[in-house]
């Protein structure tokens, strides 16, 4: 049994803005009976690019109805431009919270947002068309569940299984499915370890890289280098012994320090005597 | 517990999923916690006594799976364990034999240890079935090798309740290969048709308590005399060292009284049982356009009726049922807890239109004929509801017509 929110009980109860629409301005279309989930969303949009209607019908489970019937109620008075930055997580938090093992539902409604806006200017939407399908039982794309691993922060194959069904049925691309999540997590590594330093962490850095690169060469040469402070890319710092009255102290700074500051903080800094 | 719902406001359709205890059964049983809680291994008459009461359980298991020798049935925690304890235990007894034979419409207690079995090497073949979730006989029969070590097949289905002719299967393989086992998991057939295994060539036969109105958590398996087979359990000296560990004592008794129960009751089950399942499966499909009949209404235990609500889907029904208090379980993949609708309904080739939206009422003696009308009464307006919010209504309105041109 499920742990539904009273939220997601009262929508698959009564659902809200169920039906066809008539003379609908877009329509989006996802998933499919084999999977056992589809989803119908009509949208009506005014000449300010407003949604002012959305029903839906769907084929599958209580948090699918629910999910379906969220997002209607989240999108209609809301701009397109608006609509589209509504992410799957939205529509999990609107309803209190969906089981991990129901997530795909929500992904559902953000899919059928999306087809229906690319309905609405015109374009086809590409869900599972020329890309790399990885699970077979369920037309998971490559794309797809890099995406969900992205928007959603995923760290597990079962994680994935929960978002977006891939990797639910026979089961034998879950190793595939590893891979790729493996290359996600590398990537969001590496953009973590390029997340702005805090001030003490760039002091503490900055103070290493003068300590262990910097003052050992200018000491060979009797002088020597200290770090005062930090505004912004401004790296403020004292030149001592030999290399204060050296007349090419400004060579120093610039064609040294700042070199090899530049290249472990990044281009951006700027090195200033104090 | 504190919203706890009450089992007097339940109307419960799902006792192939589990069934309620006899109240008779509780009685037998209750003395064994607190009164007469002995061992029954023990050298004092307190704990010995008790021993005498395992006896007579086990002649009355024995009574009501036909067992010429009540010392051929041996105590279990459950289905699931003897089905482990046949399959691996026979394999164990033969070494040189690699190949096993099932269906692939087991109960998952088979199919996952057969899994499980192939990854270490043995081979597994696995008999189809039709659209009917019927076996072609002809094909198990080309299955069966010399290295056979084991058959392993149902009695009746748990989800269509469609029944497999095992007699004649054991029949079969004996015919063919002698030596290999035949292991039947009765589970779902116990109680509700007559089952005489002295009468078969079947070698093994497991049934589970809790299906029968004894508690969860035992189960007996008949093991014919001169059959090889190891232990799954090691310790004690148990059930004859086939089984340690200290016997389940209360709940040994219950499932003896419940066999006893079993056996009374198997009249009423074929009689009043099946006509309250034939009228409640006839109404539906006369109530509703989009409802259908899984599985051989012929080949089939009284109790079970297996329908699908087509361009639905089965957890929705299952939600709105629930909130009418009306108890089912459905072969969805969204009910399942894997994302695979049923396995059973697959290899039978229903539709995805159907699968999906499959519900499975299952009666008991306790089901009553008000208990059958309120869901006659009620069912039809969920469906008419969700057909509703369904995005096939061009498909719904099709299978109207066609439904309405047969009238």
């Amino acid at each position: 049994m499920w742990e539904y929110t009273k939220k997601v009980q009262d929508y698959y109860r009564n659902p809200v803005n169920v039906g066809e629409m008539e003379n609908p301005d877009a329509v989006g279309e996802v998933g499919s009976i084999t999977c056992g989930d589809a989803l119908k969303l009509y949208l009506k949009v005014d000449k300010s690019n407003i949604i002012t209607d959305a029903k839906f019908q769907t084929f599958g489970c209580g948090s699918a109805v629910a999910s379906a019937s969220a997002l209607t109620e989240m999108i209609i008075g809301k701009p397109l431009e608006e609509a589209a930055k509504l992410t799957n997580q939205d529509i999990a938090d609107f309803l209190g919270g969906l089981p991990e093992q129901k997530m795909h539902c929500s992904v559902l409604g953000k899919e059928a947002l999306e087809a229906a806006i690319a309905n609405y200017n015109g374009e086809i939407y590409t869900e599972n068309t020329g890309e790399k399908v990885i699970c077979k039982c369920f037309g998971t794309t490559e794309d797809k569940i890099r995406q969900i691993i992205k928007e959603n922060s995923l760290d597990t194959v079962e994680g994935i299984t929960n978002y977006c069904k891939a990797g639910g049925g026979c089961g034998n691309c879950r190793n595939d499915i590893k891979k790729i999540l493996d290359d996600e997590i590398k990537k969001r590594d590496v953009q973590h370890a390029k997340k702005p330093l805090t001030k003490t962490q760039m002091i503490i850095k900055t103070n290493n890289i003068l300590e262990n690169h910097i003052a050992t060469e200018l000491r060979k040469d009797g002088g020597d280098i200290e770090l005062v402070d930090i505004e912004d890319n401004k790296i403020l710092v004292n030149l001592h012994g030999s290399c204060k009255n050296c007349r090419s102290s400004n060579l120093t700074l610039k064609n040294f320090v700042e070199k090899i500051l530049k290249e472990h903080l990044g281009p951006e800094i700027e090195v200033v005597e104090v | 517990m504190e919203n706890i719902i009450k089992s007097e406001n339940i109307i419960y359709f799902d006792n192939n999923a589990t069934t309620k205890v006899d109240e008779r059964v509780v009685e037998t049983m209750v003395p064994f916690f607190s009164t007469y809680y002995g061992n029954p291994s023990s050298m004092y008459t307190f704990g010995g006594q008790v021993g005498k009461y395992i006896k007579d359980a086990r002649a009355q298991v024995a009574d009501l799976v036909g067992a010429a020798d009540p010392l051929e049935i041996f105590f279990t925690s459950c289905g699931t364990e003897n089905a482990n304890m046949a399959i691996r235990g026979v394999l164990e007894a033969n070494p040189g034999k690699k190949h096993i034979v099932t269906t692939k419409v087991e109960h998952p207690c088979v199919l996952n240890t057969t899994k499980r079995l192939e990854k270490l090497g043995y081979q597994v073949t696995y008999i189809g079935v039709n659209s009917e979730g019927e076996l072609d006989l002809d094909e198990f029969r080309d299955s069966i090798r010399d290295n056979t070590a084991i058959v392993a097949c149902m009695w009746a289905n748990n989800e269509t309740g469609v029944i497999f002719p095992v007699e004649k299967m054991a029949e079969i393989t004996k015919e063919i290969n002698p030596s290999t086992v035949f292991f039947v998991d009765a589970v779902q057939a116990a109680g509700k048709v007559p089952i005489n295994v002295k009468n078969t060539r079947i070698d093994i036969l497991g049934i589970s308590g809790h299906k029968i109105h004894a508690p969860k958590g035992v189960g007996a398996i008949y093991i014919r005399k001169g059959t090889l087979i190891c232990p799954l359990i090691h310790g004690g000296h148990q059930e004859r060292g086939k089984r340690a560990g200290t016997e389940n004592v209360a709940s040994i008794i219950g499932l003896g009284a419940a066999a006893v129960l079993a056996v009374d009751n198997i009249k009423d089950e074929s009689t009043r049982v099946k006509m309250l399942r034939d009228k409640l499966e006839r109404g539906l499909l006369e109530r509703i356009f989009n409802a259908r009949v899984n599985g051989s209404r012929i080949n089939r235990v009284p109790n079970t009726t297996n329908i699908s609500f087509e361009y639905i889907e089965g957890e929705l029904i299952l939600l709105h049922l629930s909130d009418l208090n009306i108890c089912a379980s459905s072969g969805s993949a969204c009910t399942s807890g894997s994302l695979e609708p049923s396995h059973v309904l697959r290899s039978m080739g229903i539709p995805f239109t159907a699968i999906h939206g499959s519900i499975r009422l299952s009666l008991s003696r306790y089901t009553s004929e008000t208990e059958v009308d309120y869901v006659l009464d009620t069912m039809p307006h969920v469906i008419k509801k969700l057909n509703g919010i369904s995005p096939f209504q061009k498909q719904l309105k099709e299978l109207e017509e066609i439904k309405l041109a047969r009238k």
